[in-house]
């Protein structure tokens, strides 16, 4: 049976990239956004909102509680501020501050955390961010949303300056492959089907949506028909892709870089538990991770097609 | 809403706001009189006075704007706040129950008039800053005014922030750092040493105003003189006594966080009569 996919998975540009240009972008209307960085625009890629509009780019140094504080007060008095870092020091180092000035009195920052999950590379693990969506879920009010590619991340910018509330959107840092041919179809608390199946279900996102692809081609290849779900919004989540995913496939594999006992697995488990219990894998990370290429990284942390399938058998192994 | 600037009315205003202090906390059983105490004629010299600000319409984006940093002194903020006509002045005594307004720290959802939830120390100056950022920006020519804790400072975020104030030189944002010298464990200078503020707070490029924090007259001063200083952003240190107007509760840092027992409510009374 050939899987007709019209993914071809080309390379595409780094969704902190993505970010970076459709902000610039949607700035140039929109006088209400502003942008708080600390000390890394070139690397979050806001220094293109910058250089257009410097009165409204606020540089706090390196100072990542104050910068969500400072973010807080700009929304206060009716902006739209971008609070933009490596996830790993805005949730880390912001993260009462997301609390306490942000999520309680529910305030329209939106936070945008780049070079997240191992795929940064050499850098290494103090500057990984592996716990960021766990964090970010964890706040009442937040939507959290971590897109695939160019495109969807672009239409996760937009959803986040046309919502009210607080935000936070998960971005990378190598190329990763083109998913979508366009910003159409997304929506807070909505999920992208790629590819239908019958045998199993494939939830992932970020890199782990083109994982999945590669992965269902290859369970097809041994007669498995894998559906495939870009579940790019973790909170909320699209309940009714994921009952319907346990209902007709009978089994799911969420994979994801992030924690493996934190992120985007054990929120769909409790939905699935909730409604219709069915066999679940989970491929994610377990450790903080090292210095290295991000391939290396990838191969040796297991965010790869391979475990994706390998979690595919067992989960259709415990189907009864 | 009674606005004046009379030291005379503004003293009288200042002793009333300090009666429902009192009460509201020995009514709540528990809370934070020696830190609201200190503050009250900070905020009555804002409030029914310099600030520019109506609870009539309460959201005008031209308003001045009040950040109580310190959130725990929220007696202080809601007395005064209930007095200008934002909250009930019957409901005070409703402190920290359940279901009432007047929550344990400062919190909009229940007090949509308030600026900022506050509550968890170190925050609000950065708060302060983002708002006065924003309002420059739109051209608005209101002020925000925030009040810290002398302990509250030693929090690290306060001097990213003053950072932040200076090097954007944000002159309608004016910090007060209300020094009552007393933490909750101890003097301030056992804790951890704050001294030399002044110096501290010009080495990171802000005009200090020391200023007596009881004198209404010395504060009115203060906050014009923050008004016409644009070449830096202003400072306003206000010396204070913790516990101030209640002799038992003046530099005594039990009263940081003890409620006053019926007795001491009495007492305090009397002399607040």
């Amino acid at each position: 049976m050939a899987l007709s996919t019209q993914y071809e998975l080309k390379s595409g540009v780094a969704t902190r990239e993505a970010f970076g240009r459709k902000l610039a972008e949607l700035a140039k209307s929109n006088s209400r956004i502003v942008v708080c960085d600390a000390d890394l625009s070139k690397s979050t890629m806001t220094h293109y909102f910058a250089a257009e509009h410097p009165e409204r780019f606020f540089s706090v140094g390196i100072a990542e509680a104050d910068m969500v504080g400072i973010g807080a007060g700009l929304a206060s008095v009716g902006k739209i501020p971008f609070v933009s870092s490596f996830s790993v020091f805005v949730m880390n180092k912001g993260f009462e501050q997301l609390r306490t000035v942000v999520a309680y009195p529910n305030v329209n920052v939106k936070v945008v955390g780049t070079h997240s999950g191992i795929s940064i590379g050499e850098d290494g693990p103090s500057q990984m961010s592996i716990e960021d969506l766990s964090l970010a879920c964890s706040l009442p009010g937040f939507v959290v949303l971590s897109p695939a590619d160019d495109k969807s991340m672009r239409a996760c910018i937009e959803l986040a300056v046309d919502t009210e509330g607080p935000f936070f959107v998960r971005a990378g840092r190598p190329k990763v492959p083109v998913i979508y041919d366009s910003e159409d179809g997304f929506r807070v608390g909505g999920s992208r089907q790629l590819l239908d199946g019958g045998d199993v279900t494939l939830m992932a996102h970020g890199l782990m949506v083109a994982e999945s692809i590669r992965a269902a081609e290859a369970l097809d290849a041994e007669g498995i028909s894998a559906r495939v779900i870009d579940m790019y919004s973790l909170k909320p989540l699209d309940r009714e892709a994921i009952v319907r995913a346990a209902k007709e496939t009978g089994a799911i594999v969420v994979s994801e870089e992030h924690l493996v006992d934190a992120g985007l697995g054990v929120r769909v488990a409790q939905v699935v538990s909730e409604t219709n219990p069915c066999p679940m894998e989970f491929v994610g990370l377990t450790d903080y991770a090292e210095s290295g290429t991000p391939d290396e990284l990838l191969d040796k942390y297991g965010m790869r097609a391979a475990p994706v399938v390998a979690a595919a058998r067992k989960a259709l192994a415990r189907k009864k | 809403m009674i606005k004046t600037s009379d030291v005379t009315e503004l003293q009288a205003i200042s002793k009333k706001i300090r009666r429902h202090i009192i009460t509201m906390i020995t009514a709540a059983k528990s809370g934070h009189p020696g830190g609201s105490l200190s503050a009250v004629e900070i905020l009555v010299s804002l409030f029914f006075d310099r600030m520019k600000h109506d609870p009539a319409n309460h959201s005008s984006p031209d308003r001045d704007r009040f950040i109580l940093s310190k959130g725990h002194a929220a007696p202080v903020l809601y007395s005064v706040m209930a007095e200008c006509g934002y909250t009930p002045v019957e409901e005070l005594n409703n402190l920290r129950k359940l279901g009432s307004i007047y929550q344990g720290h400062p919190d909009v959802r229940f007090i949509p008039a308030l600026d900022a939830s506050t509550g968890s120390l170190g925050q609000g100056l950065s708060l302060a800053l983002g708002m006065g950022c924003g309002m420059r920006l739109d051209g608005r020519s209101g002020r925000v005014f925030c009040v810290l804790g002398d302990g509250e400072i030693q929090e690290g975020q306060v001097w990213e922030a003053a950072m932040f104030g200076a090097f954007h030189n944000v002159t309608n944002v004016v910090p007060i750092v209300d020094y009552n010298q007393i933490q909750l464990d101890g003097f301030v200078k056992d804790i951890m040493a704050i001294e030399p503020l002044t110096d501290k707070w010009r080495s990171f490029g802000y005009h200090v105003i020391e200023v007596d924090g009881h004198d209404i007259a010395a504060l009115q001063k203060a906050w014009d003189e923050a008004a016409a200083t644009t070449s830096a952003p202003s400072v306003v240190i206000a010396h204070t006594i913790k516990g101030k107007g209640v002799s038992f509760m003046e530099n005594n840092p039990k009263f940081h966080g003890t409620a006053p027992t019926q007795q001491e409510m009495e007492k305090a009374l009397a002399e607040l009569a």
